[in-house]
């Protein structure tokens, strides 16, 4: 018996690529889209006064973005198969929405690109590719959509291919996949293409149902970001003391011997727990409570790890940001740094460059960071916070800035 | 162009042999959820209407905080016009887990001249209970109400944030909201503003009811079919409990029902079933050709209904 798993994916395209139509594709074909649902934007798009079902009203839900025609913000979509079940988080391509597709990017497994098969590589691709290569997503799929326009031709698709590898080459980026689709007239989409027998790969849906994601998540460092503690002081529970959190990395089992940090002291697990149950080991992504043999002073923020694979302890912190605020960083303002369930004070101290994210180049002139612009800085942390790369780790490696006097947040980075 | 393809399901397209790793992966991000409300705010609060979302939501939060009992009270903002069943499950439910409930009631802001009771054939006090709700938040001061909105259920809802800020009217800003990146979450607020917060966004309306099946949930027995006087309008069928204005042309008879959403009874439409177990809810729910909300004629007023009612803070 197969264990259905989940996939979340990131999409990223302008309206004229065709990334509404392939994604109300993906659902329709996969019979994700309710008949009140499609009858309610058949509705919508017969009072626009337009001749065909425009499905992007399936995913332009706020009324800005109806009446504008275009997507402004992150939207969630959900759908499954007998294999999987996928959460798509479809984000506006435009340079004014990095932000957005940042945020995204966060948590996906996979990304899929759109490139119109008329046009080839533009810059918004290669924009999508690089904020994929920042935010380590590990798979990228590129769908070369409209391929009907161009005749199902093979050697378009393979110029688009040898363009793509070309510039890709300077990213991280490590595994990447081609497909021909017409989102149009479902080519490759669900069902394979009779329109292209030159193609030998996968369809789009039977790749997003067969990428290997189970390696995804780092399994080697043990990380515990402690994010309460509960003492329930009632008579069947006197003394008990436990440490709740989602695990960040690697496996814990009862038994072992573990470093609490920041304080240096060790200590053995004794059980970990999910409700009622006790547990033989937990793994990156369990939420689980742990309770240790002996009685440490341990607090929300404090993270537990190996004595002998420790994250960095450091109030120096180098890292790539993404300013996601319309007001720029002020000079020597402090910021609340969230990492994983820790909260300290925060200054930048030094923006060494600014990435062009379309020409990939480093602007060492212009340090003046504004918003959706993405930078490599210094900061500097009021007290230690126990980290890793994001590289590394998506979990421990990551951070996001808070504005002290707004609450907003302004920046998320990804630590080198 | 979408038209061709059939619309009918087989069987087997949605049984679902082992749901094992996804919901596992699911519950344990609400878990985290809830944990971070609990440690990010002062005096949070369960938003609980007796339907099946906030029913998934205590069971959550009672496993997230045991062996330590749920660490916030539930509020039920009661429109008067609820089911009798939802009333005694809700009861019966917080009896078992020793909880505090407030019940916010729709009909005494009425009568304190709050609000204005609606009138005529399409009347409902599913709008007059936003008032109620931020009357009842401001008066206890939480700072952050829990609430069971699924990102699969309104397309307003889909772009909702899972910590999702309020001004000090209440109100929803969703063009300016904080953007939410990896499982970093930022209630920071200023004094007399508050959040709602939503540890199931992410879950769709078949993985909660995988969900209850797996966990063995108890839920009221309006969710599964039983006979019901209904009246049937703009085709919705809606209980005959004498609390809509019935027109002339429309009379109520015996049917063999059961709801898919629970709500007031004046905008929740029933469906003929005869599903009587989880599975086979599972089963009709996957086989079904409306979606959820289809059954809910608060949500038809008009295309941005939701959207509108939740910047002024509804749900």
């Amino acid at each position: 018996m197969k264990n259905i798993d989940l996939l979340r994916f990131t999409t990223a395209g302008s309206v004229d690529d065709g990334k509404s139509t392939l994604i109300g594709r993906l659902l329709y074909d996969t019979k994700s889209i309710y008949q009140d649902q499609l009858d309610a934007i058949e509705f919508s798009s017969k009072q626009r006064g337009l001749d065909r079902v425009e499905l992007a009203l399936l995913t332009d839900g706020l009324k800005s973005e109806r009446e504008q025609g275009i997507t402004i913000d992150v939207a969630y979509r959900y759908f499954k198969t007998k294999k999987r079940k996928f959460i798509i988080a479809d984000t506006p391509g435009h340079i004014e929405y990095t932000r957005n597709m940042v945020t995204g990017a966060s948590t996906a497994n996979l990304a899929l690109i759109l490139v119109d098969a008329r046009h080839g590589i533009v810059e918004q691709t290669k924009r999508h590719a690089f904020i994929a290569s920042l935010l380590q997503i590990p798979h990228i799929i590129i769908c070369v959509n409209k391929m009907d326009l161009v005749d199902y031709s093979e050697s378009v698709f393979q110029n688009i291919v040898d363009e793509f590898k070309a510039f890709s080459h300077k990213l991280e980026v490590t595994d990447v996949q081609f497909i021909p689709v017409s989102a149009l007239h479902g080519d490759n989409v669900v069902d394979r293409s009779s329109a292209m027998p030159w193609y030998e790969g996968s369809t789009l849906l039977y790749l997003l149902e067969t990428i290997h994601i189970g390696s995804d998540l780092n399994k080697i460092d043990a990380r515990f970001p402690v994010q309460s503690v509960i003492r329930p002081h009632t008579d069947e529970f006197h003394d008990y003391r436990g440490y709740t959190g989602k695990v960040a990395g690697g496996i814990l089992k009862p038994g072992e011997e573990i470093i609490v940090l920041p304080s240096g002291l060790s200590t053995t697990i004794e059980t970990i727990e999910s409700y009622t149950e006790k547990l033989e080991s937990a793994e990156a992504g369990d939420s689980v409570t742990i309770t240790l043999a002996d009685d440490v002073d341990i607090s929300r923020g404090n993270m537990l790890a190996r004595v002998n694979n420790q994250p960095t302890v450091t109030q120096d912190v180098d890292l790539m940001l993404c300013w996601l605020s319309g007001t720029p960083p002020k000079d020597r303002a402090k910021y609340y740094l969230r990492h994983t369930t820790n909260e300290v004070k925060a200054i930048i101290k030094e923006v060494i460059y600014k990435v062009d994210v379309n020409t990939l180049s480093r602007k060492k002139l212009d340090k003046n960071i504004q918003m959706n612009d993405i930078a490599r800085v210094k900061l500097r942390t009021a007290q230690p916070i126990f980290c890793d790369s994001y590289r590394r780790n998506r979990q421990t490696g990551s951070i996001i800035l808070i504005d002290e006097a707004t609450n907003e947040t302004v920046a998320s980075g990804m630590i080198i | 162009m979408f038209r061709n393809n059939s619309w009918l399901y087989s069987a087997e397209d949605f049984v679902t042999e082992n749901v094992d790793t996804y919901l596992k992966e699911l519950e344990s991000d609400s878990i985290y959820i809830f944990r971070e409300i609990v440690a990010q705010f002062e005096r949070p609060v369960l938003l609980f209407s007796g339907g099946k979302d906030s029913i998934t939501l205590v069971h959550l939060a009672k496993k997230a905080f045991y062996p330590g009992k749920i660490p916030f009270p539930l509020l039920h903002i009661d429109t008067g016009h609820n089911f009798p069943e939802t009333i005694a499950f809700r009861d019966a439910l917080n009896a078992e887990l020793g909880t505090t409930l407030i019940i916010g009631s729709v009909e005494e802001s009425i009568k304190n001249g709050r609000v204005q009771e609606e009138l005529g054939f399409y009347a409902s006090r599913n709008k007059l209970q936003t008032t109620t709700l931020l009357d009842v938040l401001e008066k206890n001061q939480f700072d952050c109400a829990i609430g069971g909105a699924r990102r699969d259920e309104e397309k307003a809802r889909a772009k909702e944030r899972i910590f999702s800020h309020r001004n000090e009217f209440g109100e929803w800003n969703p063009k300016n909201q904080r953007p939410e990146l990896w499982n970093l979450l930022n209630g920071h607020k200023q004094p007399g503003e508050h959040f709602r917060a939503f540890p199931i966004s992410n879950w769709t309306e078949e993985d909660v009811w995988n969900y209850i099946k797996a966990e063995n949930i108890n839920l009221p027995g309006l969710y599964f079919s039983h006979e019901r006087k209904v009246f049937e309008r703009d085709g919705q069928l809606l209980a005959d409990a004498g609390l809509i204005q019935m027109k002339d042309n429309e009379q109520s008879k015996i049917m063999t029902v059961r709801f898919r959403t629970i709500g007031d009874i004046t905008c929740t439409g029933a469906m003929i079933s005869s599903a009587t177990t989880v599975d086979e809810v599972i089963l009709e729910i996957a086989g079904s050709l409306t979606s959820e909300r289809g059954t809910r004629s608060d949500d038809k007023r008009t295309e941005t209904a939701m959207e509108d009612r939740k910047k002024s803070g509804y749900f």
